[in-house]
């Protein structure tokens, strides 16, 4: 081969480059996040709210848009209520109907709430990394949510 | 006719992907054995691809230059464009592979209606090259961008990648810039070979044949993430799994995936066979990565055989004595 040592060196770069994946992942746990659809804070809840907004699979592939469309409905045309496709009535609010099942788990734990490393928003569901949160599957898939940018748990609040 | 070929090839490549995104027992094929072969093939054939150009000879300098070569103390050398230095050869190839320098010179040649008859005008045509380097980059950022599904944890930056390129944060999911300049740009380089007659001629099916490929692969790409969602961390199990060797099938993945990786799998799979080698061949172009210095140093045809010499020492040890017997006169005595 002519030019061989470079070519060689060249092609090395080149195997390392398309088999990064295997090497950076090498004996890593595949494991992904866990969402429980029965957790101990949605048990508690009477058996006509235990189910979402819509259905888990509704929920998987739109929950950004149904978020979108609940902040337009809320902030820009007055309306607090949506009519989810069973006919059932929610009120429109991040804060009192998603977070009833999705941030109360940790955050109306003793145990977290009193552990000084969780001081800033533990029931803030952009940090917060357990599975009922947002940050779980977000940070899992790399998919950054604009809706902290604005939302966000006063520190008083925590307190 | 061409275009019909390389178009109907495509259809059937995305019926077997939709059959095999809609029939389940069949999604450990698409979805973990049918990728792993597809990349063996394609790392193994481009390995082997650019070994056996390695191997042909290249016995002269054949550099093409745009620029004043080194001569005269007071004549300035332009030392990329006709470098005399290793550094120099490396500026020379990396304007070439991350800019398309070649390709910016590109001129186009028509007959215009002159005062006296036709006349001959060139001009410069920057579109192909505008259309390249927005398609070339927009498939870079894209194919990087995917690796938040084969790290875990993601890097920085490739969520600051994929920040930038959704930067407009137009709807929800936010549009990827480099989605609309694909699209863009793969249509213009497909129109381009439909519309202009000379470049219509010298199309072949090998041409259209990417050109679909990789136009359906990104649309089936678009309508995953925008139309025909999928789970998006039952696809991350899969993918970590295909990058830890420990495959796994999640369950209710939706079909858009299937067909998408089914598509990507194919396309990597040709890619050694194809034309899309200029990948790795621009690297080993004879006129761009060599340095220009035919006449500088002595270069020697790599194939030389041993040539058998006989010096006229040798000469004379060997007929030193009947030499001076005829009286001839001998340099040692």
């Amino acid at each position: 081969m002519y030019k061989g040592g470079k070519i060689i060196a060249s092609l090395i770069i080149f195997a390392a480059l398309f088999t990064i994946p295997f090497f950076y992942n090498m004996g890593k746990v595949n494991a992904g996040p866990d969402v429980a659809l029965d957790t101990p804070a949605i048990q508690r809840l009477p058996a006509s709210e235990q189910q979402c907004v819509e259905s888990p699979e509704f929920m998987k592939e739109n929950h950004m848009q149904l978020l979108n469309q609940w902040r337009e409905e809320a902030v820009r045309n007055g309306q607090t209520v949506y009519i989810n496709s069973q006919g059932k009535k929610f009120d429109i609010s991040l804060q009192d109907t998603c977070l009833k099942c999705h941030a109360t788990e940790s955050a109306s734990n003793p145990v977290v709430l009193n552990n000084p490393a969780n001081s800033t928003g533990v029931s803030n569901p952009a940090l917060n990394a357990s599975p009922e949160f947002c940050a779980s599957c977000h940070d899992y898939s790399a998919v950054k949510p604009l809706c902290w940018t604005c939302h966000f748990e006063p520190k008083e609040a925590v307190k | 006719m061409k275009v019909l070929f390389s178009f109907l090839a495509v259809i059937l490549i995305i019926l077997v992907a939709t059959m095999g995104a809609f029939i389940t027992n069949l999604h450990y094929v698409f979805g973990i054995i049918i990728p792993y072969l597809a990349f063996a093939m394609f790392v193994g054939g481009f390995i082997y691809r650019v070994v056996k150009w390695g191997r042909s000879p290249v016995p002269f300098r054949i550099p093409t230059t745009i620029g004043q070569q080194k001569s005269l103390p007071w004549i300035k050398q332009n030392k990329i464009e006709n470098p005399t230095s290793a550094f120099g050869v490396v500026v020379r190839m990396a304007m070439e592979v991350l800019f398309f320098r070649s390709l910016f010179r590109n001129t186009k040649t028509e007959l215009r209606e002159g005062q006296n008859g036709p006349e001959l005008a060139y001009g410069s045509a920057k579109w192909l090259w505008l259309g390249s380097l927005f398609f070339h980059w927009s498939f870079l950022i894209i194919i990087v961008r995917h690796l938040r599904f084969f790290l875990e944890p993601i890097p920085f930056a490739i969520q600051a990648l994929e920040s930038i390129d959704g930067i407009l944060q137009i709807g929800l999911p936010a549009i990827y810039l480099t989605d609309v300049f694909i699209l863009v740009a793969i249509t213009y380089l497909f129109l381009r070979r439909i519309v202009v007659p000379q470049v219509r001629y010298i199309s072949l099916p090998a041409d259209f044949f990417p050109l679909f490929m990789i136009m359906s692969i990104a649309i089936s790409g678009v309508l995953m993430r925008y139309f025909y969602k999928v789970d998006l961390v039952a696809v991350k199990q899969l993918t970590i799994g295909l990058a830890t060797f420990q495959p796994v099938l999640p369950t209710g993945i939706g079909p858009m995936f299937f067909i998408h990786i089914f598509l990507v799998s194919t396309l990597f799979a040709y890619f050694p066979t194809s034309k899309l080698m200029h990948m790795g061949g621009i690297f080993m172009s004879p006129t761009r990565n060599m340095i220009s210095n035919n006449r500088m140093v002595r270069h020697i045809n790599p194939w030389n055989p041993e040539v058998k010499v006989h010096t006229y020492e040798q000469y004379e040890d060997e007929f030193r004595d009947k030499m001076k017997k005829a009286g001839i006169p001998v340099e040692k005595e």
